[in-house]
């Protein structure tokens, strides 16, 4: 079977390249990242056997006209730390033939896709953490008229890379998704000041049920509504997403039905944005395998609903990483120029930015224990049935000035409170850990081809309730990093843990990098201590395990 | 099976290296087509802007700094080179669902002029073979990849006016 479906990639990339009568396009990246660790007993940092880590992948997409094709080939010898440990081996890790047209989009093989906002469907990569959660399978997108489009999907999801092989979670998952822009679909609103679109998505999977005990549903759906409004600088858009009964380790097998529910609403003009957004999610872990926890085989999207901070000390000790199970979240950014010329806002105008976020548990009302001892309905809830337990919250505003035209600064303040009992990062905190963090940052022009740019971070934890020190106390960082522009750029940054409670804890992590950028290509070497943590990017999160030693990275792009 | 997966990858390979010699100038990569959004939900395909000159596309993220470093020093010059040039810049978010929202925001509140498209599940980041953002792209009139760079370091900017300046006093002569 396999063999076949690489004869048939084959033939048709011959076939492809020869009746189009030219070459087509190539394009594609790759990246190459090997680790040498060392023992280091006081961040508990281990040397695997191998001692040498090597992650490498390559992607090579072909188009010809409206014909499509790719590969990646991906090699884990073995995977660096911090990847999931299920990776290992050299082979093909994802490939795809398709056609495209203006009417007609066909892949088969791996795909990528999101219906809406991606409440039910998301099928998405990130290289950095791991996550690959591809269909392999079929997917038809059709556009039968401008402002229309319609697509469905029907395949199974990548869970691992074993010895250089696929592995797919056991459910299949089959989807379709129709959209409609009604000032594109209709002529007569084409003019219309009120921009509306909306569409509709339904999903399901279907996986055996493997209890003894209990009759689990083997096809579970979801469906979901959403809605985009414009007028003028409003925009107002939702969406809401109903999972049918899903018994699965995430919820303790509860018959409950799940719900998630998403609005955003903002205005914008030149100098100035705001925007506020609300989410509701209760039960709505949706995964192609009834028994993975974590990260793992998620058929849908949860969007977290906080900033991304990327100051090290903000963004890495104390990251929310959203709750599937159940929570309801609120947003709300202010980003306001202060016009250049005036007196605040100075020769070049000045950016303030305030955001604010929250999440609390969902209220879960009690229901009698003939519904759950005969239907395993747990509990009852409804939409933003909110009770009073604080999960989350975030406070800050930043302030960037340029003062001249050699520097520039930004001065940052972050009022930081998270439950670790509910979203676990601290492995001896209990309760909420609550932080204030102050950044400021410099950056400084030397002249056309030299710069400089530095950052001072503090971290303060406020005591636990017995008025003892917090977790690992408080933090300061300090990086420093010279760019010779375009070529090469060398950076030293040292985390100093000084307020540990435990003495022999209060170290300093430092970690030195320089690197050399080509074009597309960057090349770049890192030495030194890295701390144990959540590690961040794109708005999901892993643990990543302490380390000391050498990261040598390659990527190109072509 | 081994084998002719192998088979497959040199003659792809073998495929690149022709499309290299026979293709487009310089790296011979053109940019992909695809169907984005932009801020407004309109609908704008990668490969027809409907730009006349050349094109800066940049990728960027509401949470990437030096990303924003870049297109806040562009921003200040952008009068300018397009003056001198004719250039246009399209600013691609890679935000997902959980920052989308704050691309508006970010864009208006600092007073960008680029065109913004959005692409939230990353389709035309993996076209253009883009690892880590920044990366920004120059295409000349026909859509052609004429010079691209993976960083932002204070000075790049003017590394890509230079460019842009050979490749729109080439396309004079």
């Amino acid at each position: 079977m396999k063999k076949l479906t690489i004869v048939g990639l084959f033939a048709l990339l011959s076939t492809g390249a020869m009746s189009q009568g030219n070459n087509g396009t190539i394009t594609g990246n790759m990246e190459s990242i090997f680790q040498y660790l060392n023992e280091d007993s006081v961040i508990n940092a281990n040397q695997p056997p191998e001692k040498g880590l090597l992650n490498s992948y390559i992607n090579v997409f072909y188009t010809n006209g409206k014909f499509k094709a790719g590969i990646r080939m991906e090699s884990y010898l073995p995977r660096i730390q911090g990847y999931p440990n299920r990776f290992s081996g050299t082979g093909l890790g994802m490939r795809y033939v398709g056609y495209e047209n203006d009417f007609i989009d066909v892949t088969i093989g791996s795909f990528y896709e999101q219906f809406g906002s991606g409440l039910i469907f998301r099928a998405f990569e990130d290289r950095n953490l791991g996550y690959d959660t591809f269909l392999d399978g079929a997917r038809v997108i059709l556009r039968p008229r401008d402002g229309v489009k319609i697509k469905g999907v029907y395949g199974l999801m990548r869970f691992s890379f074993q010895d250089g092989q696929i592995v797919h979670a056991p459910a299949i998952v089959r989807g379709f998704d129709g959209e409609v822009n009604l000032n594109r679909a209709i002529p007569a609103l084409k003019d219309k000041k009120l921009k509306v679109t909306l569409g509709g998505s339904f999903v399901s999977k279907f996986q055996e049920d493997d209890r003894e005990d209990l009759v689990l549903p083997e096809n579970v759906g979801s469906y979901s509504g959403r809605a985009k409004f414009r007028y003028k600088g409003f925009t107002l858009d939702g969406e809401y997403a109903i999972k049918e009964q899903d018994p699965s380790v995430d919820n303790e097998f509860n018959y409950n039905y799940g719900h998630a529910a998403l609005f955003n609403a903002g205005y914008t003009r030149k100098g100035l944005g705001i925007s506020v957004s609300a989410k509701s999610v209760d039960n709505m872990s949706y995964r192609s395998d009834r028994n993975a926890q974590l990260q793992d085989a998620l058929i849908n999207f949860l969007p977290p609903m906080n900033k991304i901070h990327t100051y090290n000390l903000v963004a890495s000790l104390y990251p929310y990483a959203t709750q599937p199970v159940g929570e309801m979240a609120f947003q709300g950014e202010i980003l306001y120029t202060i016009p250049r010329g005036s007196k605040l806002g100075g020769k070049y105008g000045t950016t303030v930015n305030l955001n604010y976020s929250t999440a609390y548990g969902p209220n879960r009302n009690a229901v009698t224990q003939d519904m759950i001892d005969s239907n395993r309905v747990f509990y009852e809830t409804g939409l933003f049935d909110m009770d009073d337990s604080l999960y989350w919250q975030d406070i800050n505003v930043q302030i960037s000035r340029k003062f001249n035209k050699k520097l520039k600064m930004k001065f940052s303040y972050f009022n930081i409170m998270l439950n670790n009992d509910v979203a676990k990062v601290a492995e001896n905190a209990k309760g909420v850990l609550s932080t204030n963090i102050g950044v400021i940052e410099a950056g400084y022009k030397i002249n056309r081809k030299h710069s400089l740019r530095a950052e001072l971070q503090a971290l303060f934890i406020a005591d636990n309730k017995d008025g003892e020190i917090n977790d690992q106390g408080n933090w300061v960082t300090a990086v420093l990093e010279y760019n010779v522009s375009p070529n090469w750029f060398f950076s030293v940054m040292d985390q100093y843990n000084y307020g540990n409670p435990v003495e022999s804890r209060q170290v300093h992590y430092i970690y030195a990098s320089a690197g050399y950028i080509y074009g597309a290509t960057r090349i770049t070497a890192g030495y030194g201590r890295q701390r144990a943590g959540l590690f961040c990017v794109g708005g999901v999160c892993r643990f990543v395990p302490a380390s000391n030693g050498l990261t040598l990275s390659i990527t190109h792009s072509f | 099976m081994k084998k002719l997966a192998l088979l497959l990858i040199g003659f792809t390979f073998t495929l690149a290296a022709v499309a290299q010699e026979e293709g487009n100038p310089d790296d011979g990569k053109k940019v992909a087509s695809l169907q984005l959004e932009d801020m407004e939900g309109n609908v704008v395909n990668t490969a027809d802007l409907g730009f006349e000159g050349p094109v800066i596309i940049s990728f960027w993220a509401t949470w990437c700094s030096p990303c924003k470093r870049e297109l806040n020093t562009i921003h200040e010059e952008y009068i300018d080179w397009q003056e001198e040039t004719g250039v246009n810049l399209v600013a691609v978010s890679v935000d997902n669902e959980q920052t989308r929202g704050r691309v508006p925001v970010y864009v208006n509140g600092v007073g960008w002029d680029y065109l913004v498209l959005m692409d939230p599940n990353g389709d035309f980041k993996r076209a253009m073979g883009v690892n880590n953002v920044p990366h920004t792209f120059l295409l000349d009139k026909n859509g052609n990849v004429v010079y691209s760079h993976n960083n932002y370091a204070s000075g790049d900017e003017e590394e890509l006016y230079e460019h842009l300046l050979e490749l729109t006093e080439g396309e004079k002569e």
